[in-house]
């Protein structure tokens, strides 16, 4: 069938500054560039162009220039290049679309429609390049009281859950070794363990090499159950039970059975080659109760030495679910915001499901303290952070920490062509072809990893120090911190912020 | 060691019995035990507990090694995850058995409810192993990536397992005693009659099975008899879905 699909690139090749060296030719997954000796010149095949801009940064003589040149269509309010290509594919196919990372569409980022605040002569900013500042954060159940016996010293006599100690409110989402290559988890490990965070072993079991690194993990639970053993779990320094995830809430996952190879078969404890399909659902959960059930059979699993954790995406009741899970035994919930990230999902599913995590995290975090249950979970967001302000606005508006995964791989190297799900990533992070893993240098990957995490926790203690804040500790939940412009007044009140000028 | 569990709460019951595994203790008898949940949990090696009165939910969830062998009826989510050892049960037991079971063996004497053996897996020499003296409810062996489910259906009743058995199976088999019909399986599973390979299988774990019941199970007897095999038609049953 002839298809109807034009490729979305257009490749511009600077002929007098090619020097004909090859590199966009062996760097290209998809084949785009051919040498053709008799000529001596390099064709290019613009349909196969999937805009990853590996060719045109690794070109020497920056001959290549990648511009996104989608077919231009009469213009048309409703019909969009996005919908009518959609359907060529489809009409060619009869499949459902699939696409990788995070949604996409304009919907509004609240983000950039707050603004934080700062002091003013009333009560003095404080210089973070001087004066020590503390972005240190603990994960897990809080105590309703402390109980303290009075004497020469002061002894601490309430029983505390256990706590994950962080540097910096920042965690690596999950991702699994599956949908990312070895050295990308290997970088993620390690970052997290230089940097004083964690990372998230996602649902794809923990790799052989990988098992003795564990004090820096959180292990994650799913339908699939994948490479779940009791090993597995007290390995871990804490157990994530995944429900769901924002860019595919209310569906399972699939490794498709040709990317079931022999490390990832051994990783995730199945057969090579059949397909590793994640159930929509736990089928032992239906309900909170049965949540609880999971949540302790976890806990009893690993003698209640660590904190278990539940993972949903944010949907329309996400704040009455929060308040089932932080009384169902959770130690911590993560939310992860319909802008979140994933190797694998159904086109229609990831932009059309799920609700922004600003909005989500605000209901939950006054749900949860109007209850008055906000100390028995720690809660962190995910779902499109990008920046250390995201994350300070995060945590003022109720989040103990943030999970970042998109912004990781993006330090790693991606460049968002979205296109994860073919396992032909050029920059070595979203496959398993070890032509193109080892384009990904672990002990790099970690550099850049915790370059990142530095200077986010520069940049977060600049921002609190200017608000005259010197733990962050203090901003959580501290709205007045925030003003908002260009809100509605719904928006105004789900935030529970005021518009900037009141 | 004896230990009377009447009045104990979960919490301390387990407790106390990882503390004794700890101390080198390799058996167990829970006598008055009453609802309490997650028994053997995440407990590894070779131990034997023995329970007297009815486990609660979750008994032996993610449990790797030990045998545990119920004298009683037994609740939901037995074997839940459970990576290697062996379970007993020596009368009905209830939802939700062996989900994800990856290893190991679960014998039930009696019945079994709903939604048992789904997502059941296999790795190399993990192959895990369900036998149901009588029948199962629906959704059996939903989602069956790998490992066996046996179904003896011993009182010959007319159904021996429900509807939907095997949706979205893609490894593994199910047998059952006496005939499946067409609608009561899900698309992506296939009907045939045993092979002898699997009747030499058959064979070999009822006679396991039948040892560890009074009177003894005759296994001759019984892996003789006519079996339905359910299997599943691909092991990539969604590979076409999708538009790259």
């Amino acid at each position: 069938m002839l298809s109807l699909c034009k490729g979305e690139f257009s490749v511009e090749r600077d002929d007098d500054r090619c020097i004909r060296c090859l590199v966009c030719v062996r760097q290209c997954p998809s084949d785009v560039h051919k040498y053709d000796e008799e000529e001596d010149r390099i064709y290019s095949d613009e349909s196969e162009c999937v805009g990853c801009q590996r060719c045109a940064t690794l070109c020497p003589t920056d001959a290549i220039t990648i511009r996104y040149k989608p077919m231009e269509m009469k213009e048309n309010a409703n019909w969009k290049t996005y919908h009518l290509t959609n359907i060529y594919k489809q009409a060619e196919t009869g499949g459902i679309l699939l696409t990788g990372m995070g949604n996409d569409k304009p919907y509004p980022i609240y983000w950039d429609h707050i603004l934080l605040n700062a002091s003013q002569v009333t009560n003095p900013s404080i210089d973070p390049l001087r004066e020590p500042m503390e972005l240190r954060t603990y994960l897990g159940r809080k105590p309703d009281l402390l109980d303290i016996e009075d004497g020469d010293e002061l002894i601490l006599k309430t029983e505390i859950s256990p706590q994950l100690k962080l540097e910096l409110p920042v965690l690596f989402s999950a991702m699994s070794y599956g949908s990312i290559s070895l050295n990308a988890v290997k970088s993620l490990e390690r970052a997290a363990t230089i940097a004083g965070t964690y990372y998230n072993t996602g649902e794809g079991g923990l790799h052989k090499d990988l098992h003795k690194y564990g004090k820096n993990t959180i292990v994650q639970c799913a339908s699939g159950r994948f490479g779940v053993s009791p090993d597995y779990l007290n390995a871990g320094a804490a157990v994530e039970i995944k429900i769901g995830q924002g860019a595919k809430p209310g569906i399972g996952g699939h490794l498709p059975g040709e990317k079931v190879l022999e490390e990832i078969s051994e990783t995730r404890m199945i057969v090579e080659g059949t397909d590793a399909l994640s159930p929509a659902p736990h089928h032992d959960i239906y309900s909170i109760e049965d949540l609880r059930q999971l949540i302790f059979a976890l806990k009893e699993t690993i003698a209640y030495e660590k904190p278990v954790g539940v993972k949903i995406a944010a949907v329309h009741n996400s704040a009455a679910i929060s308040s089932g899970m932080a009384r169902a035994g959770a130690d911590f919930i993560a939310l992860d915001g319909v802008r979140g990230g994933t190797g694998a999902a159904p086109l229609v599913t990831r932009d059309n499901v799920g609700i922004p995590i600003e909005l989500a995290l605000a209901s939950i975090d006054q749900r949860l303290r109007e209850e008055g249950i906000r100390n028995n979970a720690s809660l962190i967001i995910a779902g499109g952070i990008r920046s250390s302000s995201d994350i300070i606005k995060a945590i003022a508006l109720g989040a103990d920490a943030v999970y970042i995964g998109t912004a990781a791989l993006v330090a790693l190297g991606c460049h968002l062509c979205q296109k994860c799900y073919t396992g032909k990533c050029a920059w070595g992070i979203a496959t398993q072809d070890p032509y193109l893993t080892k384009r990904l240098n672990p002990e790099i990957g970690t550099r850049r990893l915790v370059n990142l995490l530095n200077a986010w926790s520069n940049e977060m203690k600049e921002l609190i120090g200017g608000m005259g804040i010197n733990a962050i500790e203090s901003l959580r939940g501290n709205r007045l911190q925030l003003r908002g412009v260009g809100l509605t007044d719904t928006e105004y009140k789900i935030l529970g912020i005021l518009p900037a000028g009141e | 060691m004896k230990i009377d569990a009447g009045g104990v709460h979960y919490k301390q019951l387990n407790e106390k019995i990882r503390e004794m595994v700890k101390k080198g203790e390799k058996w167990f008898d829970l006598v008055n035990i009453n609802g309490q949940r997650y028994i053997g949990a995440g407990l590894v090696g070779e131990l034997i507990i023995e329970i007297e009165g009815v486990p609660g939910n979750d008994l032996a969830c993610f449990m790797d090694g030990p045998e545990i062998i119920v004298k009683d009826n037994a609740q939901d989510g037995v074997c839940n995850t459970m990576n290697d050892g062996k379970v007993v049960i020596h009368g009905d037991a209830g939802d939700v058995l062996g989900y994800g079971m990856r290893g190991g063996r679960l014998y039930v004497k009696g019945d079994v409810g709903y939604r048992v053996g789904i997502h059941m897996k296999a790795y190399n020499e993990k192959v895990p192993t369900i036998v149901i003296g009588g029948c199962a409810r629906d959704f059996l062996g939903e989602y069956m990536a790998g490992g066996n489910i046996i179904v003896l259906n011993m009182d010959n009743k007319a159904d021996p397992v429900g509807n939907f058995v095997g949706t979205g199976m893609h490894g593994g088999n199910i047998f059952v005693r006496e005939t499946v019909k067409e609608y009561q399986i899900g698309k992506e599973v296939g009907m045939e009659e045993m092979s002898k390979s699997d009747r030499i299988f058959l064979k070999s774990v009822l006679e396991d099975y039948g040892r560890y019941f009074n009177p003894e199970i005759s296994a001759r007897e019984l892996s003789k008899e006519n079996y339905t095999k359910l299997y599943p038609k691909t092991k990539r049953p969604y590979g076409n879905l999708y538009a790259y």
